[in-house]
């Protein structure tokens, strides 16, 4: 079979979209499952709430895209703090599976209100003006969008990896993780820590958000279909290491491109199969202690 | 021992249960019966289709119930058995001219099948893990039935015929109604009698204690593949039923929000109890035939009862009345 270069090329860049997406949202997965051992079945919901955050800031308060970026994860982060002193610190008694049944609920409730006001129909969110256009590299066109978005996600995931793995507060988030009470005897106020964790996870998933909505249409569905595919991407990947996560998510995603050209059919389920590949191999997942 | 039972009696019956045991089973026993006697009288006073679909999601709940409430596995995909069923019995009742009670084996037989190879793969994981993993894999049922050409995408499988009971009985009326009453009832004896069985015992252990189950000699991936494998038949069968009676099999029983509603069916009635998920089923879906004029109020519905669920409410109905009947047995 002949390659076309420019159509390869075309669904590469698609891929790497994709991926920017899974290594943001499995990142912040990982790093609330990590401090907080609950799957966050929410966390499509409030990429979704992001990037309607984002478009309520441009078409109600006329705060463009700059703005968006900066107010959405703030806007979201106190979202999940309230979700977290609220409801989940009631949960971390009990089995591991109320927090995901909750998260699940709140996922409902979110996606329903917002259904009942937009519809199902997208809303579209131009692309800011400064990043408009695009390079022809010869063999391909580049928007500038999407080489941003993908350049920023990259820097956020490798940024958030360097304050967990190389800095004093990643150190205790990460002596947290194995061993909270001990770290709590050593004067360190962990609920606090634990609030602010999946505060901060929750702003990772508003800013993709917001990265998103000149992408795709903003639409009260974009976050379910996607946090699927994401559980899976998780599951990949193993939830042990922060890398991992980035990794696999980039990774998984060029995979989605290269299949969506060359067998178009699959490109919608194999990262499913990927999925129960790894699981009958290596059931930790590729970078997951056992 | 044996001499100072009287023949007849419980004691003589069970000579090695304790007295909660007999007593619980005496309270299943009962409880059964009530439940049949309501359902065999329930079409002169309700509408039979809200019966019916009621009873398919019932069976579907109790089916998950087994697994979860049982076995301690939360399936987040349990749609994927429910729908995959429900297009093969849709299909071969359409086109390969099956009688009913074939179709819905057929259907049965599919799940069962699917649950053997997703169960395979599912099971090497515990937990949340095994939450994600059957979800993934639903969605991956899912894609699949959107795209394959036998189960007519949007559309669906539509005008499916009833036909004849064993060639015989033209399912109309309440011939139909009592044939899903008859699936149901023979659904849930199967489940209670496996959750009774040694099977059943091994299952609860595994599920309170996985390390100390393999340590006294027990295969527990066999365990819970084969728990896994006859939930998912039990779907089946649910999900083979329900495209009968509806004449339709489409998209929504295989997609994932289906999946929660089973979950929360089972919750809102009362995690492994054994009557809870039928009441859970019978409340989900009358509120869902009132509350349908309200579109996606219902959704938000849902989640607010989960939410509550879990926070307040995690015993669910049945499980809430059966503590306070125990509370008031010890007060006396």
């Amino acid at each position: 079979m002949s390659i076309s270069v420019p159509a390869l090329m075309g669904q590469l860049l698609i891929g790497l979209i994709n991926g920017s997406f899974y290594a943001l949202l499995s990142l912040g997965l990982a790093v609330i499952f990590g401090l907080l051992n609950i799957i966050n079945f929410a966390h499509g919901a409030q990429y979704m709430l992001g990037a309607f955050v984002a478009w309520f800031l441009l078409n109600q308060a006329g705060l463009g895209y700059w703005w968006a970026l900066l107010l959405v994860p703030v806007v979201l982060a106190v979202v999940g703090i309230a979700i977290e002193r609220l409801m989940l610190k009631h949960l971390y008694k009990l089995d591991h599976l109320y927090g995901l049944l909750l998260t699940f609920g709140l996922a409902l409730v979110l996606e329903g209100l917002f259904t009942h006001k937009f519809g199902s129909a997208g809303l579209p969110y131009s692309i800011p003006e400064g990043l408009s256009g695009g390079y022809n590299l010869g063999f391909m066109f580049l928007p500038k969008y999407r080489a941003w978005v993908i350049l920023a996600s990259l820097a956020i995931c490798l940024g958030t990896w360097f304050m967990i793995e190389r800095t004093k507060l990643g150190s205790y988030l990460r002596a947290a993780t194995e061993n909270p009470s001990m770290v709590q005897a050593f004067g360190v106020n962990v609920p606090r820590m634990v609030t602010l964790t999946y505060g901060f996870g929750v702003g990772l998933a508003g800013l993709a958000g917001a990265f998103a909505a000149p992408i795709y249409q903003v639409s009260p569905q974009m976050g379910s279909s996607l946090i699927i595919v994401v559980f899976a991407v998780v599951v990949i990947g193993g939830m042990g290491s922060i890398m991992g996560s980035i990794v696999t998510g980039f990774g998984l995603g060029i995979i989605e491109g290269l299949t969506k050209y060359f067998y178009p059919e699959a490109s919608s389920t194999v990262i499913f199969v990927i999925m129960a590949i790894v699981l009958m191999v290596r059931p930790q997942g590729l970078f997951g202690q056992r | 021992m044996a001499a100072d039972t009287k023949p007849g009696s419980d004691e003589a019956l069970h000579p090695l249960a304790s007295r909660d045991e007999l007593r619980e089973a005496r309270y299943h026993r009962n409880g059964f019966v009530v439940l049949f006697a309501i359902l065999v009288v329930a079409p002169a006073v309700l509408y039979p289709v809200f019966l019916m679909q009621a009873l398919c999601f019932a069976l579907f709940a109790c089916a998950f119930n087994l697994l979860l409430g049982f076995g301690g596995l939360l399936s987040f995909g349990h749609a994927m058995f429910l729908g995959m069923a429900g297009y093969l019995s849709a299909h071969a009742a359409k086109h390969w001219g099956f009688t009913p009670e074939l179709a819905i084996l057929t259907g049965t037989g599919t799940a069962a099948a699917l649950g053997f190879v997703t169960g395979l793969i599912a099971i090497r994981r515990q937990g949340i893990y095994f939450a994600m993993i059957t979800l993934a894999l639903a969605q991956m049922v899912f894609f699949y039935c959107v795209q394959a050409p036998f189960t007519g995408g949007e559309d669906g499988i539509q005008a499916v015929p009833r036909g004849k009971l064993l060639g015989l009985v033209p399912l109309q009326g309440l011939a139909m109604y009592y044939t899903v009453l008859a699936i149901f009832a023979a659904g849930v004896l199967l489940i209670h009698r496996v959750i009774h069985s040694p099977f059943g015992q091994v299952l609860k252990a595994i599920r309170d204690n996985e390390p100390r189950a393999i340590s006294l000699g027990y295969r527990t991936e066999r365990y819970k593949l084969a728990a896994f494998v006859m939930s998912a038949a039990l779907s089946g069968l649910a999900g083979a039923t329900k495209a009968i009676v509806f004449q339709l099999a489409s998209l929504t029983d295989v997609h994932w929000t289906m999946s929660g509603e089973v979950v929360l069916m089972t919750l809102v009635g009362g995690l492994g109890t054994v009557f809870g998920p039928v009441v859970g089923a019978f409340v989900l879906v009358a509120m869902q035939s009132y509350l349908s004029q309200l579109g996606a109020w219902f959704t938000v519905a849902e989640g607010v009862i989960f939410v509550a669920c879990v926070l307040a409410f995690r015993r669910g109905i049945v499980g809430e009345l059966e503590a306070w009947l125990r509370r008031r047995r010890q007060k006396h």
